[in-house]
């Protein structure tokens, strides 16, 4: 063990002058990474508590959406190349590969066909995907990601969406499988037109159009609703994921600059001492 | 040796498979709101729901249809016999063709719950705005809530 730390000091010592600079640096560095494990710690348990929240409200969330979906998912109603693309992320960032993620599958799916028309919610999917997709943004939603979403948010997205009367209305949002991980999903909902034209509808009785646009309107809002609370949970699980990586980073960066610093110190002391003597020793 | 236990794997599997959809005297049920879900695919003999196309009782291997659902009382016959009623704001209502039932709701709430004071407070309430409405959506709106809050009132 003596030779590494032999070498460390005579890198770190050169004079005395410049040893004591180098002292106050560390201690400055120390300093400021000691605030920011503070920092993420904090975030982290915010974070947790936040995520512990909204798991227990995606259990009934989950349930409400799958059944309104039912009908989408029981019956293949193709329609057509009109398509409207929903993206669901939220406004605040420091949740690892959330909205990075989402725009991915976004570009990708451009990539395969090109998508013409958009509705963002959340400004980082917005400066995201700004870049490749910033001239079909037909709305963007902000103030999102605060506070949980309501119902009524989900109304107010649905009903933006509606009101460009589109084929197709494709939902891309993060979808929470458990703590560690989440996958970007897209489900297609067809419109109430394309439904009626699909002969797969009539297997059900007494339909008529009024009934078909109320039902496809409602189950859209309750599926955005469903997307937007696995979109929270994901990203409050990934974000006490991140902090909790960047916390323990942080320690690991205090440990090897508190030695950094005590050997330093040492070299110091260690340096004034040889002076002292060897001054001593030319005197006699 | 081998054989026996392998039939009574598939017998099993097929009470399992055959315990999803309709068993002769029930059927599953997805019951709930966007903050409870009531009934998750929970095996019941007999719904009965107030849609716009008027009050009507679903049974096992009922025609498949969809429903828009009016304020009203849903109430439910359990496996087990007992009735629960519940008051939904509004809905939807599927029956598939494998005879699972899903009832989306926007609202529900336990009819045993409803303060009949309150509600007949906020239906004064929402009689005044109604008079006073001047838009046409301020109107409709308006005119939503009295008919819901007079739906609660009768069931209360």
């Amino acid at each position: 063990m003596a030779f590494p730390m032999l070498r460390s000091t005579a890198i770190l010592a050169p004079n005395a002058a410049r040893g004591m600079a180098t002292l106050k640096d560390i201690e400055t560095r120390l300093k400021s990474v000691t605030n920011i494990r503070k920092i993420t710690s904090s975030m982290k348990m915010v974070s947790a508590a936040k995520f512990s929240r909204a798991e227990r409200a995606l259990k009934p969330a989950r349930v409400y959406g799958t059944g309104a979906a039912s009908l989408y998912e029981k019956n293949e109603f193709e329609s057509g190349e009109d398509k409207l693309v929903l993206a669901i992320s939220s406004d605040r960032g420091l949740c690892g590969g959330i909205h990075s993620g989402l725009g991915r599958t976004i570009k990708a799916a451009h990539a395969e066909q090109p998508i013409k028309k958009t509705v963002i919610v959340g400004d980082k999917a917005k400066a995201i995907l700004l870049k490749t997709l910033g001239d079909t943004y037909l709305a963007t939603f902000n103030n999102v990601g605060k506070k949980a979403a309501s119902f009524s948010d989900a109304i107010a997205v649905a009903e933006e969406v509606l009101s460009h009367n589109c084929e197709t209305v494709e939902i891309v949002y993060n979808d929470f499988v458990n703590v560690v991980t989440y996958k970007a999903l897209t489900k297609a909902i067809p419109s109430a037109e394309s439904i009626e034209a699909n002969d797969a509808i009539y297997t059900y009785d007494e339909v008529d159009s009024e009934v078909l646009k109320c039902y496809q309107e409602f189950t859209l809002a309750n599926i955005v609703f469903h997307s937007i609370r696995e979109q929270e949970c994901s990203e409050q699980s990934a974000r006490m994921n991140a902090m909790e990586n960047a916390t323990r980073n942080a320690g690991e960066m205090i440990d090897k600059l508190t030695l950094q610093f005590n050997r330093t110190r040492q070299a110091v002391i260690t340096r004034e001492l040889i002076e002292i003597i060897s001054g001593a020793n030319a005197l006699e | 040796m081998a054989f026996r236990s392998i039939a009574l794997r598939t017998a099993a599997l097929c009470r399992r498979a055959m315990a999803t959809e309709a068993s002769g005297s029930t059927f599953p049920l997805t019951f709930g709101s966007p903050s409870n879900a009531l009934f998750n695919a929970a095996p019941v003999k007999q719904v009965d729901i107030p849609s716009t196309t008027g009050h009507f009782g679903i049974l096992p291997n009922h025609v498949p249809t969809i429903a828009i659902l009016l304020p009203g009382v849903v109430s439910v016959t359990t496996e087990a016999g007992d009735v629960q009623r519940f008051f939904v704001s509004s809905g939807t209502a599927t029956i598939h063709a494998d005879s699972t039932v899903q009832i989306m709701a926007e609202e529900i709430c336990d009819v045993g719950e409803i303060d009949g004071a309150a509600v007949r407070s906020a239906l004064e309430v929402s009689r005044s705005k109604l008079a006073s409405a001047t838009s046409e959506a301020d109107k409709a709106a308006a005119q939503i809530e009295v008919d819901v809050y007079e739906c609660m009132v009768a069931v209360a």
